[in-house]
């Protein structure tokens, strides 16, 4: 950590990497290492990348891994400038849209809006589950308890936890 | 707040009837609350069953079109998608109670386990139980997009799942930046859209 507050230039970063982040926090995952890592410096390579599968693995949005990064270079108030920053303004803009969006559902233009929007979205998460299991997949075991996951969690009612719980269960024992 | 109207046809299959009261303050926070502390690896799956097939807050093609919103809008999708639930209910202080749900106990807790982890990341059971994780975690949101890509099945139409299947595509084999991708597919989504929806 620099002697000079670092909180700054956090809240700096966050905001324009929010701004960046059309698609979601995951999207904005390589520009957010380029600045973190290579322009300012705050971490390492391996405390990076370390710091992302802690906010992957713990509950909650995996934007938290905004808060942990405030937290790991300014403290308590490091965190909460960050966690702000990357929420604060798009948060805003996101209840003023969803504002209009509502009162105009019966609009012809939303209508035409929702037909670009929701088959864009279908194919961006379907993108992020496989980029998320080619990141998980460090054997063939491994790769084969995510299809099994896929597959039950999509032919079934069961609640993800336990599917969640087994992973770790598993990891644990060193089976998968 | 106005009344609370549902799009005309329901999805059967996901159970979904018209929503019921709308929620007060206490229950968007409890609400959202209660979907992020189970929420491991992602909380869109588990918001999907919590708002529409638990609460029932909102229809499942109002929850798909909520998620091309969300995802739309810059910033964290998931945060996006509460701030605009809670202020459709409740204005903005719904909006607030419903950020406040997803974020503020979670945000404590990451902070503690990276605490703990850091003390005892060398050990190797703890990194391997992170690495089974993960994998559930990944089979999870393939399992959402599964379920979301359905009326695209059902309904089959030509541009949706063109758009669908570029996205995809775009994002995964070819492995453009996502702003790349957006200013491409978005307008020529929105033309293929209007294209389709003209009378």
């Amino acid at each position: 950590m620099s002697d000079d507050s670092p909180i700054t230039a956090l809240v700096l970063h966050f905001l324009l990497i929010s701004l960046l982040a059309v698609g979601g926090a995951n999207a904005v995952l390589p520009e957010m290492h380029r600045q973190v890592v290579e322009v300012a410096g705050w971490m390492s390579n391996a405390e990076f990348a370390r710091t992302f599968a802690i906010a992957q693995a713990a509950p909650g949005p995996n934007m938290l891994v905004v808060t942990l990064i405030g937290w790991q270079v300014a403290g308590a108030w490091g965190a909460l400038a960050a966690t702000l920053a990357m929420c604060g303004p798009t948060c805003v803009l996101a209840y003023i849209v969803g504002g209009i969006w509502h009162r105009f559902r019966e609009a012809r233009w939303r209508r035409v809006v929702q037909g670009a929007l929701v088959p864009l979205a279908i194919g961006l998460i379907a993108a992020s589950g496989v980029v998320l299991a080619q990141g998980a997949a460090r054997s063939v075991p491994t790769a084969l308890f995510t299809a099994a996951t896929a597959i039950v969690l999509y032919r079934t009612r069961l609640s993800p936890l336990w599917m969640m719980a087994l992973g770790a269960g598993l990891g644990a024992l060193g089976l998968i | 707040m106005a009344a609370y109207s549902t799009d005309p046809a329901p999805d059967p299959a996901d159970g979904a009837a018209a929503p019921h009261a709308p929620p007060g303050l206490v229950q968007l926070f409890l609400g959202f609350l209660s979907v992020t502390v189970v929420a491991f690896g992602g909380v869109l799956p588990i918001a999907r069953r919590a708002l529409v097939e638990r609460y029932r807050w909102v229809t499942p093609e109002e929850f798909t079109e909520l998620i091309g919103l969300a995802q739309f809008l810059p910033g964290p999708n998931i945060v996006n998608l509460a701030v605009v639930v809670g202020g459709r209910f409740r204005g903005p202080l719904g909006a607030l109670a419903a950020f406040l749900g997803l974020t503020l106990v979670p945000a404590v807790g990451v902070v503690l386990i990276s605490v703990v982890f850091t003390r005892y990341g060398d050990i190797a059971a703890v990194s391997n139980m992170l690495a089974g994780l993960a994998a559930a975690a990944a089979g999870l949101v393939i399992a959402m997009a599964a379920r979301m890509a359905e009326p695209l099945w059902r309904h089959p139409r030509l541009h949706s799942s063109a758009i669908a299947l570029a996205a995809f595509l775009a994002m995964t084999v070819v492995s453009l930046p996502m702003a790349q991708v957006m200013a491409v597919l978005l307008p020529a989504a929105l033309a293929l859209s209007w294209w389709a929806n003209r009378r």
